[in-house]
């Protein structure tokens, strides 16, 4: 297998490590931006959950344990999301940007309080943390040249949390397109009135909608601090719930396009990582930094519509009034 | 429901603010004491550090210049019903106008040249990254929340390049320009007023904090004194009804947006003129999202916004002393005040607003009932 191949390979495999938060979170903004409620507090339901998956994983010895608690804390955020974009129909931007400074500011308040490390957690013994899960025949399916080293380095060899963001994917296109609470959730966030003149209560689907949003965001943030981290350190979210959300539209609020969109920014930031500081035959010094903002630049031009059409969910951003 | 009487202007514009300010402060002072310190002890120690220290009043004021021009940023936005969300992006980007000029022009024109076109770079850039969403909210249906949060993450970048790259000091390894020649630093408030002969603590007070008076004005005269600022609250107010009375929306809100910009991007007078001196990586340090906490608090009015300014500099250096006073809370606990205060200021401005407006028309009317 040539260099060049296995180096490709190997950012591949780094696409996927780095996609994972981004593919939960997007999942999480598909739910409640189908709803009708716009949701930028992914980025601080994330950061939150994954400070509580750190720290209860130290300080109960279970990563396990972590990703309940990170669940349980994201949930409770997103519930104060629902409570003042729904029960009392505030500005949802308002709402979520309070969340995103909130998270900032409760995550290392408490974690100085907890641990006096300066917002840190102490770092994850490996047993407090998902560890690399190693497929079943790794030793012998590696013997076949290029689906051996495909198996071995893609396939194989991640912590459980990729594997879930994987199944999320498909799960949540089932919810939303096979189900009859994914048809009311997806028509809640067009037509409300249709959906309330039907005897469906537009609230109790909603807050299902920002209910799911949460647990997907707790299962980002716990990847973040025990699976792709061994700790949390303060704003470690770094922007990914932004993304996220940039994924969300790039993919048209759909589930498999936002996958996509998610793999090809996770993609440009593995790229990025790897050609830094490299100098490329005619083009020189890699534009390391046009490649890290190409996600929001191609969310621009999308929305735009300059390249394609993205229309958001009729209602969304409506509270309903009945 | 009923549906709640109104709300006497008085109660909106104080009693609500206060009201907002105290729940905050309450949740906060709770999350305080589950840490296991006294809030009470820890409210003192800010108001000491940001009002009575030597030197104090100079940051809080130099805090308060910041968060008058984000405030002004997100204000201006919100009359014509537009939620910049960008002005941290602007900010930055002003920094850079600001720094271009000074490194330019410093080292061989007169500060009275240097300096004016400095302010108006920044506000220029600021301008320039507020005007392109609103261009595309205008023009091309994008939200201008989504992409002006898009904007700040390219600003983010592009500053990062530019000062890791071409704008780089030379011969030095972090990200930032070489220092402005004398020309192009605003003068220190302490050099002002020991010229005139009154001797004061030094501080990062800078002559911006005038401009920033000056914008306060300004914005007044803009929103309620010119044609202009009437048809930016006519839009916000009803966009149909504003362009049925022949008003061009999208050339008002495209305008709206720059004026924005503008008025983010000049913070960085403050920052980039008045302290640094330089052109620095993350000066804005999320000044520009506290202007949205300051805009809401401020009721979108320039004497409520100079209060709210007022306030978060006051947190913000107060913040600074919990680090030396307390083991377990520090200046992050600032953070947690502002994220309350726009949740219960902004997100949850209509829980206090029914049951505030229903007891105070019963009051009225049992008031009413006595004089008969």
């Amino acid at each position: 297998m040539s260099d060049f191949a296995l180096q490709l390979l190997l950012t591949f495999d780094a696409t996927l490590r780095l996609a994972a938060p981004l593919i939960l979170c997007a999942m999480a903004g598909i739910f409640s931006e189908r709803s009708g409620i716009i949701d930028i507090s992914l980025e601080g339901k994330m950061l939150s959950a994954a400070f509580t998956a750190a720290a209860v994983a130290h300080l109960a010895g279970s990563p396990w344990l972590g990703v309940a608690a990170a669940i349980a804390v994201s949930v409770a955020l997103g519930l104060v999301h629902g409570f003042a974009c729904i029960t009392h129909r505030g500005n949802q931007v308002v709402s979520g940007l309070a969340i995103n400074i909130l998270a900032s500011g409760l995550t290392v308040t408490i974690g100085i309080a907890l641990f006096r490390q300066g917002g840190q957690t102490p770092p994850l013994a490996s047993d407090d943390r998902f560890r690399p899960i190693t497929w079943w025949l790794v030793d012998g399916i590696n013997q076949i040249p290029l689906i051996g080293t495909i198996y071995r380095e893609l396939i194989s060899g991640h912590n459980a949390l990729v594997y879930v963001a994987l199944a999320a994917v498909p799960l949540s296109a089932w919810l939303l397109y096979k189900t009859r609470f994914g048809l009311r959730l997806r028509a809640v966030g067009e037509v409300p009135e249709a959906v309330d003149s039907a005897g469906v209560s537009v609230y109790w689907l909603r807050y299902r909608a920002v209910i799911i949003a949460g647990m997907l965001c707790g299962l980002a943030g716990a990847y973040l601090s025990t699976g792709q981290g061994a700790g949390f350190v303060r704003e470690m979210s770094a922007g990914k719930g932004y993304i996220a959300l940039a994924a969300v539209i790039f993919g048209k609020w759909r589930p498999a396009q936002a996958f996509a969109a998610c793999l090809m920014f996770g993609f440009l930031e593995a790229a990025a990582a790897r050609l830094q500081g490299i100098h490329i035959p005619l083009i020189g010094e890699a534009p390391v930094q046009l490649m890290l903002a190409l996600p929001y630049i191609m969310t621009v031009l999308l929305l735009a519509g300059f390249i394609g059409r993205a229309n958001p969910p009729a209602a969304i951003g409506e509270p309903y009034v009945k | 429901m009923s549906a709640a009487p109104p709300l006497p202007r008085w109660a909106d514009l104080f009693l609500l603010p206060v009201l907002n300010l105290l729940a905050a402060f309450f949740v906060c002072g709770l999350i305080v004491l589950a840490i296991g310190e006294n809030p009470i002890t820890a409210l003192g120690v800010m108001l000491k550090g940001a009002f009575i220290f030597p030197g104090s009043l100079g940051y809080t004021l130099y805090y308060t210049t910041n968060f008058i021009f984000t405030g002004l940023a997100v204000a201006v936005a919100f009359h014509a019903m537009m939620f910049n969300i960008g002005g941290e992006g602007q900010a930055y980007v002003g920094g850079l106008g600001a720094g271009l000029v000074s490194l330019w022009l410093a080292q061989s024109m007169p500060s009275l040249i240097v300096l004016p076109l400095a302010v108006f770079g920044a506000a220029l850039f600021g301008a320039a990254w507020g005007i392109v969403p609103g261009y595309l909210q205008a023009k091309r249906g994008s939200h201008i929340v989504i992409t002006t949060i898009m904007f700040n993450f390219i600003a983010a970048s592009l500053m990062v390049w530019l000062l890791a790259g071409p704008l780089i000091e030379p011969g030095q390894m972090s990200p930032q320009t070489p220092k402005f020649a004398a020309a192009g630093q605003l003068p220190s408030m302490q050099s002002m007023l020991g010229a005139v002969g009154i001797e004061s603590a030094n501080s990062p007070l800078n002559l911006s904090f005038l401009i920033a008076l000056a914008a306060l004005f300004g914005f007044w005269v803009l929103i309620w004194r010119t044609r202009l600022g009437y048809q930016i609250r006519t839009v916000g107010q009803n966009p149909e009804a504003a362009r049925y009375a022949g008003i061009n929306v999208p050339r008002v809100v495209i305008i709206t947006l720059a004026i924005s910009g503008a008025l983010a991007g000049l913070m960085a007078t403050n920052e980039i003129l008045g302290v640094q001196h330089r052109v620095v990586l993350n000066f804005t340090a999320g000044y520009g999202f506290t202007g949205i906490a300051v805009a809401l608090m401020g009721r979108n009015h320039p004497i409520g916004i100079f209060l709210a300014s007022l306030l978060f500099g006051a947190l913000y250096q107060g913040g600074a002393e919990l680090d030396f006073e307390f083991q377990s809370i520090t200046r992050e606990m600032v953070l947690l005040i502002q994220g309350m205060i726009i949740l219960f200021s902004g997100a949850l401005a209509y829980m206090f607003n029914p049951p505030v407006a229903r007891l105070l028309a019963r009051l009225a009317a049992r008031r009413e009932a006595a004089n008969v």
